[in-house]
């Protein structure tokens, strides 16, 4: 556990341990408000919206593919609305009509272009490539401390310290408006609250978690990481801080206990190479939602 | 090209996977409509991505065996283990559990899915068996298919099909009316299990040609589709099938042109352009429809009103009522009336005078809510009660 660790194995522990973080924390909201799914629609139409931004600057260039994704996401959520309302379509339906078609377009898109020079391809953007975010420049635990060979940190880490940063603040600021309007939507509205675009403004920020995500990690683990952790956290408690508090340890634990069992696991039972680190991880936080739903002290329904 | 696979011109094989896409698109999409009319569209969404663990398992398995680990049907044998397993979890969280189905179909999903991801890297890590292919079932591939796993893929498409069109009316039934079904003595649980089954069977067969993560539109889009052209139960279900059949014909006969890219979208996109297509110009939920409707409308509310100002001898500024007026021969071009105008507008003021008198009466309560303002008055009332409600007008009113 020395130098190879700490240049090889930390950032992505860390990396992955914030995306973990990022996405449990609004996907907390999300369930409770029934819009557990977001999450999976979001991740879907971000694909098109990185493609286009692609073939327009011709460069995998994090600004650009930001924009992207946010205006795939913007016209995703004006289709869906667009739909339910014109052709009374329940929403679920509508959502997946936009997203499957949205993806469809995405991958068509990317199959047609010439992207075989850049780092993007539709694999890339499912499984992502957690394994691939090493520190080249670290030497051992001192290179935490040395200003140079931080520098050469993956831009990953820093970026998805921020995007935790932005849903862990925003959270902070609006935690009472928002507690008011996921449990009583109507109460919140009468004490004038203007929920609409509270709602609005929490689909945002799950948004820029999962698109920041989405670039270092892939898709499979931002879908867990909205719904698992804070589904195994509702079963161990009645209370909303209490409840995002789990989530945010579940959270942790699957980013790091599925990143070792991805990178170690296959060594320990005598298998040369790893597996994949986003599956595991994913799979890691659907075990501990397994265990919650068999034995946590909150699990039935409420009667 | 294009003309030849249309016209099922492409060779044998080709020809086998563009029937075989049609019918499995035909049964997608009345199997779809069933989903869709129960609210549980995305239900198909966990089971598809809930088969990538069992195809990953099943390869090995096969490769443990002896075999090239390839046979397609002991990978879909597979796939329909652990999409069945997946759909377990999904009923078994949302009934055991304060989770709801939302919450149970993104959880099974992800974590199945990813699970299937980590059998994917051991399985490339494996020296034995030929691994290439199995990405096909993330976005489906039918270029170069076995003659063997096209004949597969055409027998069991119709057979869902036959399946169900067997089990159409308790289907029907059941997402209609499933009080009136429970009532009639079929059991709603056994009814959503043979959906479910049905769900399952379709995704598994489409896996090789749509791939599991966008087979969720072939049942979704042709059921939303339908919904836009007819109100009736019985008619969403034909026209939904059509358009499923259509896409995965049109699609999978695209696709047998451009071998490169995957199957999957190609027919994905085919059925949303026919989706679009709906939304814009289908007749009462269209787009189009729906801004004929308005303008119709508006143009109601402007004549009505101009022909009331014109019996009340009030002059019209408004231009929009003026051109109305003019071009229906109702005014001159100088706003006055002309003999047609005048008649229009004395039976406009006598219907609103008769509407006054029937919206003040209690016993004409149920006929008063018919009012919208441009209803005449005898669509709604027989003579008999016209002459009663005439006969209580104070002074009949003449138009000059």
């Amino acid at each position: 556990m020395g130098a190879e660790f700490v240049a090889l194995s930390l950032p992505p522990i860390l990396i992955g341990i914030c995306v973990a973080v990022a996405c449990a924390l609004p996907g907390n909201f999300l369930l409770l408000r029934r819009q557990a799914l977001i999450g999976d629609a979001i991740s879907h139409v971000v694909l098109p919206g990185i493609v286009v931004a692609f073939l327009l600057t011709g460069v995998v260039a994090t600004g650009p593919m930001l924009i992207g994704a946010a205006g795939a996401a913007v016209v995703a959520v004006v289709a869906i609305e667009v739909i339910r309302r014109l052709g009374r379509i329940e929403a679920g339906a509508a959502m997946g009509v936009v997203f499957t078609a949205m993806f469809a377009g995405g991958v068509l898109l990317l199959e047609r272009s010439d992207t075989s020079n850049v780092h993007l391809d539709v694999e890339h953007a499912l499984f992502g490539n957690l394994e691939s975010l090493i520190w080249l420049d670290a030497t051992g635990w001192g290179s935490l401390v040395d200003p140079a060979s931080l520098a050469g940190l993956p831009v990953e880490l820093p970026r998805m310290a921020l995007a935790l940063g932005l849903v862990a603040l925003f959270l902070w600021l609006f935690w009472r408006p928002l507690a008011m309007s996921t449990f009583d939507e109507g109460f919140a509205r009468g004490m004038g609250l203007r929920t609409g675009p509270l709602g609005l403004a929490l689909v945002v920020v799950s948004a820029i978690a999962a698109v920041a995500a989405f670039d270092a990690v892939g898709s499979i683990i931002v879908i867990a990481m909205f719904i698992c952790p804070a589904a195994a956290a509702r079963m161990m408690t009645n209370r909303l801080d209490h409840q995002v508090a789990w989530s945010a340890v579940f959270a942790a634990l699957s980013a790091i206990v599925g990143y070792v069992l991805a990178g170690y696991g296959p060594l320990w039972i005598g298998a040369s190479a790893s597996v994949s680190a986003a599956g595991m991880i994913a799979t890691v936080s659907g075990l501990i939602l397994a265990l919650a739903a068999i034995a946590g002290p909150h699990r039935k329904a409420v009667q | 090209m294009l003309a030849d696979a249309l016209l099922l011109q492409l060779g044998y094989n080709a020809t086998l996977v563009t029937i075989g896409a049609t019918l499995l698109g035909m049964a997608a999409g009345v199997a779809g409509t069933f989903l869709f009319l129960r609210k549980r569209a995305l239900v198909s969404d966990a089971i598809s991505h809930a088969t990538l663990p069992g195809v990953g398992l099943a390869f090995m398995v096969m490769v443990a065996l002896g075999g090239d680990g390839r046979a397609l049907p002991g990978l879909l044998l597979g796939a329909g283990v652990s999409a069945a397993l997946g759909l377990l979890c999904v009923q078994w969280l949302t009934a055991r559990t304060r989770l709801g189905e939302d919450a149970a179909i993104g959880a099974v999903l992800s974590v199945f899915f990813g699970f299937g991801v980590v059998i994917l890297t051991v399985i490339q890590t494996m020296t034995a068996g030929r691994q290439a292919g199995l990405e096909g079932f993330l976005l489906g591939s039918t270029a170069g298919m076995l003659r063997s796993d096209a004949v597969l893929l055409a027998v069991a498409a119709a057979l869902v099909l036959a399946l169900v069109m067997l089990l159409r009316r308790p289907l029907e039934l059941a997402s209609f009316d499933s009080g009136y079904a429970q009532a009639a003595g079929w059991s709603l649980a056994r009814i959503d299990l043979a959906m479910m089954g049905i769900v399952l069977v379709v995704t598994v067969v489409g896996l090789k040609v749509v791939g599991l993560i966008l087979i969720v539109a072939l049942l979704i889009v042709p059921a939303v589709t339908a919904r836009f052209w007819t109100d009736r139960t019985d008619h969403v279900v034909l026209i939904a099938g059509a358009v499923g059949g259509l896409s995965g014909y049109a699609g999978a006969a695209l696709s047998a042109v451009a071998p490169a890219l995957p199957t999957g979208p190609i027919i994905v996109l085919v059925g949303f352009a026919l989706f679009l297509v709906s939304l814009l110009v289908s007749p009462g939920r269209g787009l189009l429809a729906s801004v004929v409707m308005h303008h119709r409308y508006q143009r109601r509310v402007h004549m009505r009103q101009g022909l009331l100002a014109l019996a009340q001898g009030q002059p019209i500024f408004e231009a929009l009522t003026r051109r109305l007026l003019h071009r229906a021969g109702l005014i001159l071009p100088d706003g006055v009336a002309t003999a047609t105008g005048q008649a229009a507008a004395a039976k406009a003021l006598l219907d609103e005078t008769r509407w006054s008198i029937v919206r003040m009466d209690q016993s004409f309560a149920a006929a008063a809510t018919r009012y919208d303002g441009l209803t005449p008055i005898e669509d709604v009332l027989t003579p008999d009660q016209l002459r009663e409600v005439d006969a209580r007008i104070d002074a009949p009113q003449v138009v000059a």
